[in-house]
């Protein structure tokens, strides 16, 4: 059988090696907690919690505003110290956080437990908007979003994103190797939300032992495909991923329900399953703790909230002096300031990288090599962008589908000029839009 | 235990690969051809290339230093490859002060008035070459025999490809076997005699990924079905199709000159466009034409067409659709 992959695409140093050995470890709980208020993409959830209010763990601090927001929850028990500001990582500006100091005992306050075998899909969907859950791959895009329209129009397939194709990263394989079984109930209940039929689970080549486990466990559910996929990077994109695993393309501009499917990142479905079976919200998430410039790389539970430092302090501190501390993985997460920075619901991974030997050599012009060309997974054309976006056309840079360009840094990896595409694609996209949105009104 | 990092936007990685690497594996690429033209016409030939790539980067680094003040400029090898280039298209008992005035030409006129690397329409060797194809005709046209070096009687031949406008194929066949095309062994430019030569150094780019094979394929397939049709009408006048594939410049050009990344089309249909047209024009000049070669110039009329090829060979994103009919 030919091996499942796209079209494109790159293949950096995976350096999984690091961690990927490494199980799943519960972080001692943080004595502070900073919790920013906007964690999700969409709409910032609305502060409801005061200054010097108790509040449980598990307990709602931030309603949901508007249809594209989710409610957050308190990561700890304890008492809300200050409502202050602080610079977020992703959005580069400072923004709402809520401090909450936490006392000894913990005092949980879960929901109802729901049997998603016998409940509605009303009632699971509304429980995944209730729990917080938000894509944990990295994008935090609200996940009962997906599925809203399903409940009208059923979907046909549920993609559970189990490619990790980041490198470093190891998170995933670690779920899938240990908590498997609530991986699968999770695609169980999403794929009852949407109404599907299908569910499979697209793993890369490279986690041999996360493939052979998943399709144990999956042996005797007949609805549920495990695909081993090409490792090759970025497989776990989300249009990528559903092209390598069904054939099917979604269209420009279009989203996956689309073509009837909703595709789910593994940390997520496993955030469902105990979200609906256990009534338990996003208080914490799995991160991994790694990089050359990490003493002893880690895959770990955290609580949200928790500074970025005291999970660097627990994976045995530094190795060397360090370069660079990236929230993510390093094709697309956000480098960090400083690691006062809090762990929040799209931390997949803390990575540190130490001081490269060479110095980085500086951007040169662009010689047409055509290398991002040949590895640009959406086909498009970066070197003609590039300069188009650097010469302020914008109009004709989205004429050239700039709007297409999913911001995997494939491009950019694969350039021998050092040329920052992804940055300049980012701030023309961001320009092109607030241009637009005005215009409209 | 707060720390604070530098800014800077993802990927946080990259590739080891450079601009310097790539023109690093180039020259090497070229460096059999040139070994094989100090074997065929002597030392001379070994002095040009040198002074050809040493004389590049110099006359690179003034242009960037001294005239566009470009102080933090550090040599990245282009130039070094462009004047390379040029020596290997010229003949091998060539001035070497005329040699420099074609690098001159070259990086300055070929490059650097357009605003210097990744922004010239033209190839620049091949701009240099015509300059001096223009400017000093019979220096361009003064063949060194092959082996002559080494002691024997004649020491001026005409190329293979020059015989054929002027004698026919008899007669240029006469002279020089197909193995010596192959090989070398005839006479011509310094780094156009080798087909073999040519081909081990294009193959090392290919296995170094800084080149696609779309290019040279459809640039020499042109030239083989064209020929072929034209050898079946008049096989004295027009040659063989192997005569063409190696009887001139046409591997120098198809393997090196038109592959130029930054003078030849991004995708793959644009290339083999790219390709088909380099073929066509060629031999409409090697036919029709006044000169016996036509490589050079059907190059340099295909990078003219470069940015129309790059407007209609537009790649279509990942995910479009067929085109909707219009109501």
């Amino acid at each position: 059988m030919a091996v499942l992959t796209f079209p494109g695409g790159i293949h950096p140093p995976e350096r999984k090696e690091l961690s990927e050995k490494a199980s799943l470890e519960r972080m001692p709980l943080p004595k502070t907690v900073y919790c920013f208020g906007h964690q999700n993409l969409g709409a910032p959830p609305k502060i409801i919690c005061e200054v010097g209010q108790r509040v449980k763990t598990g307990q709602v601090i931030a309603q949901q505003s508007g249809a594209v927001s989710v409610p957050l929850h308190s990561p700890v028990t304890g008492t809300v110290k200050e409502i202050t500001k602080m610079l977020h990582p992703a959005q580069k500006k400072k923004l709402d956080v809520i401090v909450i100091e936490r006392e000894e005992k913990e005092e949980w306050e879960l929901m109802d437990p729901i049997d998603f075998t016998t409940a509605s899909r009303e009632v699971l969907y509304q429980r995944i908007l209730d729990a917080g859950i938000v894509g944990l791959g990295g994008a935090a895009f609200p996940t009962h979003v997906k599925y809203t329209s399903t409940l009208v129009r059923p979907a046909e397939l549920v993609i559970i994103n189990g490619a990790e194709c980041e490198p470093y990263l190891t998170i995933d394989h670690r779920f899938m190797l240990e908590r498997g079984d609530e991986l699968l109930n999770g695609l169980r209940i999403l794929m009852k939300v949407a109404g599907a039929k299908k569910g499979i689970i697209g793993i890369e080549t490279n986690k041999p032992d996360a493939v052979s486990r998943m399709t144990e466990l999956a042996a005797h559910d007949n609805g549920i495909d495990v695909l081993a996929v090409k490792t090759k990077y970025p497989q776990g994109a989300e249009k990528q991923l559903i092209y390598t695993t069904t054939r099917l393309k979604v269209p420009v501009g279009g989203l996956p329900i689309d073509i009837g499917v909703v595709m789910n990142n593994v940390g997520t479905a496993v955030a469902v399953a105990e979200a609906v079976i256990e009534g338990k919200p996003i208080v914490e998430r799995g991160v991994t703790i790694t990089g050359e410039g990490i003493q002893h790389p880690k895959n770990v539970i955290a609580r949200i909230g928790t500074p970025i430092s005291e999970l660097i302090e627990f994976a045995g501190g530094y190795k060397g002096e360090p370069e660079k501390v990236v929230a993510g993985g390093p094709m697309t997460g956000p480098l960090l300031q400083t690691t006062e920075t809090p762990v929040m619901k799209s931390t997949s991974g803390v990575l540190v990288l130490p001081k490269p030997k060479k110095a980085a050599a500086p951007e040169k012009p662009c010689i047409n090599c055509n290398q991002c060309v040949e590895v640009c997974p959406m086909a498009l054309e970066p070197n003609f962008l590039v300069k188009l976006c650097k010469a302020k056309k914008n109009d004709e840079a989205v004429d050239m589908n700039l709007l297409s360009c999913i911001e995997c840094g494939a491009c950019a990896y694969i350039c021998p000029a050092r040329i920052d595409h992804v940055k300049t694609f980012q701030l023309t996209k961001k320009v092109y839009r607030a241009m637009n949105t005005k215009g409209r009104k | 235990m707060a720390q604070v990092f530098q800014s800077a936007s993802a990927p946080h990685i990259r590739t080891t690969d450079s601009v310097r690497r790539i023109m690093v594996d180039v020259l090497i690429a070229l460096l059999p051809a040139v070994a094989v033209s100090v074997w065929v016409f002597g030392w001379n030939a070994l002095f040009l290339c040198v002074l050809g790539a040493v004389g590049g980067e110099l006359i690179e680094l003034f242009i960037m230093k001294v005239l566009r003040k470009q102080k933090d400029f550090r040599p990245d090898g282009s130039a070094a490859v462009t004047g390379l280039l040029l020596t290997m298209n010229v003949p091998a008992g060539f001035p070497w002060y005329l040699l420099v005035i074609g690098l001159i030409v070259a990086i300055g006129l070929g490059k650097h008035v357009y605003g210097g690397l990744g922004n010239n329409p033209f190839n620049p060797a091949l701009v240099g070459r015509v300059f001096l194809v223009i400017s000093f005709p019979t220096a361009m046209s003064t063949w060194v025999k092959a082996g002559a070096w080494k002691g024997a009687e004649i020491v001026t031949a005409a190329t293979p490809m020059g015989i054929l406008k002027d004698g026919g194929l008899d007669a240029a066949l006469g002279q020089a076997s197909y193995m010596d095309m192959f090989l070398g062994h005839i006479g011509g430019c310094i780094g156009e005699v080798s087909a073999l030569a040519l081909i081990a150094g294009f193959i090392y780019l290919l296995v170094r990924k800084h080149v696609s094979w779309h290019i040279p394929v459809a640039y020499l397939g042109t030239v083989l079905i064209f020929s072929s049709i034209f050898y079946l009408i008049n096989p004295d006048q027009f040659g063989t199709p192997l005569f063409h594939l190696l009887g001139g410049g046409l591997m120098l050009g198809a393997l090196f000159m038109a592959t130029d990344m930054v003078t030849s089309p991004s995708t793959i249909k644009g290339s083999l466009i790219f390709g088909v047209g380099c073929g066509v024009i060629t031999m409409l000049i090697r036919y029709v034409g006044a000169t016996p070669e036509g490589v050079a110039y059907s190059i340099l009329i295909m990078n003219a067409v470069k940015p129309l090829i790059d407007k209609l060979t537009r790649r279509r994103p990942f995910g479009s659709m067929k085109k909707k009919a219009v109501n």
